[in-house]
């Protein structure tokens, strides 16, 4: 049996390309467990996804091949949500607020913040609560 | 005992024994107070977090022909003109012309006059604009031009409120969520937010205003500083604990520094959501150890700091004087605290690590003989409490 992977994909899907039913593909041809974080549509009709796909890693690496088919930009590291950690002046407020615990204090003694990626699911919050602009949205 | 000039002279010849307010904790405990404040010329404080009561002074200097500014934007952020005629004063809490503010609640505040002083720090370059009702020798009457804080002959931060000794922690006991300066405070208690530097603040390691005085030298953004005044709201009087930490009013600092000294990363715009715009800035304060009972007061721990927690739904806006508790810093920086038996997460405004980095910061330039302390010329009132606003009729 082959091990499963998740991997976060932030995909753009240029307006040529926003009505295409790609997700069905990747449960349906690829065997692929999808769990989508946000998406948008913007009012030129360009998209964004960001989403975390779960299965066996050649299915993965196939169904990236298949999404570059389209013309969809595709940011394998997926960050839909940066934190800068040089503007972070580690007041902590966000913290509280972040519902997985992505941003988090990494030392109790110096209060340092820290920012784990791969936990984040791009609620947002942090931008809405951070007093000094250091979380941003792609989109 | 120590007087300023040996301190003074041992940090010249760069001999100054110098420790931070979280070193000298242990330091002491390991060596006796007396070793120890014979050996230690100098304790650091700081503190990092939105100092709302803080603004600058600018001088632009004579355009060709001159103009006298009668009203004066940065950036659309409007400064005060009731000065000569190309002195302004800006203010940190000033909002952007045609800002929304809460028109739509909660609002965003995206810039301000606290994000004007942090770009200008860091020598963007920002857009006035002034007009002028034009006079015989000033006889400009409008004028849009483009500066970096190299261009201005002075930029002067000046904080008429900085250092609080001791702050509120703030929670929420209503059914909707608040959005104020001391953050987002989610509905039913279920989060609070305090808002100092704790063991590492400056007037909890000089309780008694032994040392700290106007006149006394300061580390502000990195900038040479001092003291100028008392703070705004000063109340030095009122109660203490049993280490002297203050349970009603709280002693604050009036400081100012030159900004074309100033490091970007401690001035900082600062947007609070549903609140407004103001600036984070941070500071750091040296103290002499002149005798064993200053040194005793900096050995200030978390644990024996309390702040009170505050109903900002109620109490806190109708000035009733209620506090739900008291809790320590050492319960703060754990992230959580105990609230009527609840366990409610904590975050903070202010920074402690940015706060530790810049006693750390002043420690060094004391230890290389860069930094030298001063003695105040005048002591902060121990005795004065805060008068509130009374709403009366003229009397005469
Ligand atoms: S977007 Fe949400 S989950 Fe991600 S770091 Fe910000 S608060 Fe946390
Ligand atoms: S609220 Fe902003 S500045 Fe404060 S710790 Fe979080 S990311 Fe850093």
């Amino acid at each position: 049996m082959t091990e499963t992977v998740t991997k976060k994909l932030m995909l753009f899907f240029p307006k040529c390309e926003c009505e295409k039913p790609i997700i069905y593909h990747l449960v349906k041809d690829y065997d692929l467990v999808v769990n989508v974080f946000r998406a948008k549509v913007t009012p030129e009709e360009e998209g964004y996804l960001v989403l975390d796909v779960t299965g066996a890693e050649e299915n993965i690496d196939r169904a990236v091949e298949f999404v570059g088919t389209f013309n969809v930009t595709i940011n394998a590291a997926g960050k839909g949500v940066t934190w800068d950690p040089d503007a972070c002046t580690g007041c902590g407020h966000c913290v509280v607020h972040c519902p997985t615990g992505a941003l988090h204090i990494s030392d109790r003694a110096t209060m340092e913040v820290a920012f784990d990626e791969e936990k984040c699911i791009e609620c947002l919050a942090c931008i809405r609560v951070c007093p000094y602009d250091v979380c941003a949205s792609a989109f | 005992m120590k007087t300023y000039q040996e301190i003074n002279d041992r940090i010249a010849s760069g001999k100054a024994v110098v420790m931070t307010a979280e070193e000298i904790i242990d330091y002491v405990e390991g060596k006796g107070l007396e070793a120890a404040a014979a050996e230690v010329d100098v304790v650091t404080t700081a503190t990092f977090g939105p100092m709302c009561s803080s603004g600058c002074v600018l001088n632009f200097g004579h355009s060709k022909p001159k103009i006298r500014m009668s009203e004066a934007w940065v950036e659309d952020v409007l400064a005060y003109t009731g000065l000569a005629a190309v002195d302004v004063f800006l203010g940190a809490t000033q909002l952007r012309h045609n800002d929304p503010a809460n028109m739509y609640p909660p609002g965003e505040f995206r810039y301000g006059g606290g994000h004007v002083m942090a770009d200008l720090v860091a020598g963007k370059e920002l857009q006035l604009f002034a007009l002028s009702y034009g006079t015989d020798e000033y006889p400009l009457r409008e004028i849009r031009t483009y500066f970096t804080i190299d261009d201005l002959n002075q930029a002067v931060m000046v904080n008429p409120r900085n250092c609080y000794q001791n702050y509120n922690v703030a929670i929420n006991c209503s059914d909707r969520t608040l959005w104020t300066y001391m953050g987002k405070l989610e509905a039913d208690c279920k989060n609070a937010n305090y808002c100092s530097a704790g063991q590492l603040s400056p007037l909890l390691n000089d309780p008694l205003y032994e040392t700290i005085g106007v006149g006394s030298s300061v580390w502000l953004a990195g900038a040479h500083g001092h003291v100028y005044a008392e703070g705004t709201q000063h109340a030095g009087g009122g109660g203490r604990n049993e280490y002297d930490v203050p349970t009603g009013g709280s002693g604050t600092l009036a400081l100012s520094g030159d900004m074309k000294q100033m490091s970007p990363e401690f001035v900082r715009g600062v947007s609070l959501v549903g609140y407004g715009v103001s600036l984070g800035v941070g500071a750091g304060v040296p103290i002499p150890i002149l005798n064993p009972g200053v040194l005793k007061r900096c050995c200030i721990r978390d644990e024996q700091i309390v702040a009170p927690i505050t109903d900002y739904s109620s109490d806190y806006p109708n000035a009733t004087g209620k506090v739900l508790g008291h809790v320590s810093y050492k319960q703060l920086k754990s992230g959580k605290i105990d609230v009527d038996g609840r366990e409610v997460p904590v975050g903070s405004l202010s920074s402690y690590s940015k706060a530790l980095k810049i006693a750390e910061l002043l420690a060094a330039e004391i230890r290389s003989g860069d930094f030298l302390l001063s003695q105040p010329y005048a002591m902060l009132p121990a005795d004065t409490n805060m008068k509130p606003l009374k709403v009366r009729d003229k009397t005469t």
